[in-house]
């Protein structure tokens, strides 16, 4: 299915939107204004937009604990994201989740989540949702290499595949499991191959090209709605940042030369350089919208300092559901 | 009325809320009865999964927040524990974590409980864990009545309920009469089996038929036994407790979990801890259960660990002093 022009400058300005959102919301946190930590996105915003971009709104995805890409790209408000960064009672979890656990089940996003693998097994149930439902509805699962190593990973692909449920399980191989290198820890080079154990298809695309992206999502999502199951769809990738970012960042175990090759690979700027080559857009017309978005994460940031925090004994309330 | 056992009660409840709610459905790490359910309602309906706990369990959590009401069957309770992330980490604190913004109505059911020389992994009584986690309800029903009426209201709660079904009364043939029409049982609300004025036993599970047992031996030497079954750990009818110890002024807490950290210890916590309770105790609270070992094989060593209405009566007779 071809993209519109308008379609490819709203994944532009998601891309841009998701890089501002980090880049800023890490700003926030060094300066104290966020507590605890945050996962960046930044290098990897092709794969939450490509895939995103061929999903309809009331499909529904899990997440990582790298969650903000996925969340934008999804659909979610950027300031009530930003609010549950600061803790405060506006935000998406009423400040109880914090940047590790966003949800937004309107817009189909059933949550970030702080251990690894655990998203798999919660978006195969979504598919078997959606496949009883009979509405035609998918569901699509973010994790890393690293979780591809869990059991959590393996007894889902088994069980999507033996039941042919509508779901794409979407593997971003940033080459780190947290601060362990997926050479040192994976038997294979190519995530994708492991689809061969379940009877399923497994593609590698690169992900730093949001196209690429798209084209295998859209095929798999067609092949999910057609009742055809699942696929794995290994987007190769890289995190330009730390693991985790703190207040006191630790030291990243990552070679500086290694390091360095990430923004050579600009999902961003080759995006830019592809709609300006077509005539989709100009420098002027991107550089309008990085404005635009800055300005949008600027008073993202302002609604998240002007929100009020959660009482303390708020923290006794929704344990259980009414 | 008529007369069912304690696993035709709970197949009564699926039947009943399966045809009430198409939105209910069984995820099976292991068919065992529920596979009469199939005729009916389909396989559709009543699913048998690979031995993947982690991820059906992860699953059932994943169709709840998705609009659906799964039934997670992995047969043993100690089959938890290979999806003890998805039960831990995401089952109790995900309504929580995301503050509240969705449901997730599922029943994790499951058998537990020692007796049959099925050894270690097989026969611990691991609730008392689960009561701990904050965000799960926990029932323990001890009787067909109450495992069907609370059946019922788990299948229809809005939360993850964690259903523990002792392998010896799941097992038993013995009948006990359950009305014609329908009937729940609402979760939260103790039942006092029996009344009596002379010390309160508050039993869980199979424990509460020992602690029946003793009061009826008890009776013939004078001694006027109540027995208190919680029915439900989370929430816990902490009022009903109460009321009954402070009316005997003794208590004796009978639990089948090891002792450290049994539901037995909470209970005697939240027994102490009340100061007309306290001040109503005419002798300390006494816990009767499991020692801290993991269950021996040998019948003998089991019977050995195993409360029964024998240490029910010993327990009895140290608290009336």
């Amino acid at each position: 299915m071809a993209l519109e022009p308008g379609q490819l400058l709203d994944m532009y300005r998601t891309m841009v939107t998701i890089r501002t959102f980090d880049r800023r919301a890490a700003d926030e946190l060094h300066a104290g204004n966020i507590p605890g930590a945050v996962h960046s996105y930044i290098g990897q915003e092709a794969v939450a937009v490509g895939v995103c971009s061929a999903l309809r709104r009331e499909d529904r995805i899990t997440s990582t604990h790298r969650g903000h890409g996925h969340t934008i790209a999804k659909g979610a408000d950027i300031k009530f994201m930003m609010a549950e960064l600061f803790g405060r009672s506006n935000g998406y979890c009423h400040g109880k989740g914090g940047s590790m656990h966003i949800a937004d089940f309107s817009v189909g996003m059933l949550g970030a989540n702080g251990i690894v693998g655990a998203g798999l097994p919660l978006a195969t149930g979504a598919a078997l949702a959606a496949q009883m439902e009979g509405g035609g509805g998918v569901a699509v699962s973010f994790f890393g290499d690293g979780a591809s190593n869990e059991g959590s990973f393996h007894g889902s692909l088994n069980l999507a595949s033996i039941w042919k449920l509508p779901v794409l399980y979407v593997c971003e191989n940033n080459r780190w499991a947290s601060g362990n290198s997926a050479a040192a820890t994976q038997s294979v080079e190519d995530i994708s191959v492991r689809a061969v154990s379940y009877n399923l298809p497994g593609v590698t695309v690169d992900g730093t090209d949001v196209l690429a992206v798209y084209e295998a999502a859209e095929q798999a999502v067609r092949r999910a709605r057609n009742g055809e199951g699942p696929t794995l769809v290994e987007c190769k990738t890289y995190r330009w940042r730390l693991h985790a970012e703190q207040r006191n960042d630790p030291p990243d175990p990552r070679p500086q030369e290694e390091i360095d090759l990430g923004p050579q690979h600009d999902p961003i700027a080759t995006f830019a350089g592809h709609l300006t080559q077509q005539g989709v857009a100009t420098e002027e017309s991107l550089k309008q919208i990085d404005g635009e978005v800055a300005a949008a994460v600027d008073e993202a940031i302002d609604f998240a300092k002007a929100s009020p925090f959660p009482k303390p004994e708020d923290a006794l309330t929704d344990v259980f559901a009414p | 009325m008529r007369e069912v056992t304690y696993v035709e009660a709970l197949m009564e409840a699926f039947t009943e809320e399966m045809r009430r709610d198409d939105k209910v459905f069984h995820l099976c790490g292991n068919h065992g009865p529920l596979a009469a359910l199939i005729p009916e309602f389909g396989e559709e309906r009543v699913r048998a999964c690979p031995i993947s706990e982690e991820a059906y369990v992860g699953a059932g959590i994943g169709a709840a927040g998705s609009g659906f009401r799964p039934i997670i069957s992995p047969g043993m309770m100690t089959f938890a524990f290979t999806a003890m992330d998805q039960i831990v980490n995401q089952m109790a604190k995900i309504h929580y974590m995301f503050g509240g913004q969705a449901a997730f109505p599922l029943v994790f059911r499951a058998s537990t409980g020692g007796g049959r020389s099925a050894a270690a992994q097989h026969s611990q009584s691991p609730h008392p864990m689960f009561m701990n986690l904050a965000g799960l309800k926990l029932i323990m029903p001890s009787t067909p009545y109450d495992a069907k009426g609370l059946m019922k209201s788990a299948i229809r709660d809005n939360n993850p309920v964690v259903f523990f079904e002792d392998q010896i009364l799941a097992a038993s043939p013995t009948k006990q009469e359950i009305p014609d029409e329908e009937y729940t049982v609402p979760i939260g609300v103790a039942d006092v089996k029996r009344h009596g004025s002379d010390v309160t036993v508050i039993a869980i599970s199979k424990m509460v038929s020992q602690a029946l047992a003793a009061a009826e031996e008890l009776a013939g030497q004078g001694i006027d036994v109540e027995v208190v079954d919680p029915r439900t750990l989370v929430p816990m009818d902490v009022p009903a407790l109460r009321a009954s110890v402070q009316k005997t002024g003794r208590v004796v807490i009978v639990d089948e979990a090891c002792l450290t950290c049994s539901a037995a210890a909470e209970i005697s916590a939240l027994i102490t801890e009340d100061p007309a309770t306290f001040r109503a105790l005419k002798a300390p609270p006494k816990r009767v259960c499991s020692p801290d070992v993991p269950i021996p094989y040998s019948p003998i060593m089991e019977q050995f660990c195993l409360p029964d209405k024998d240490n029910v009566i010993q327990g009895i007779r140290e608290v009336l002093g």
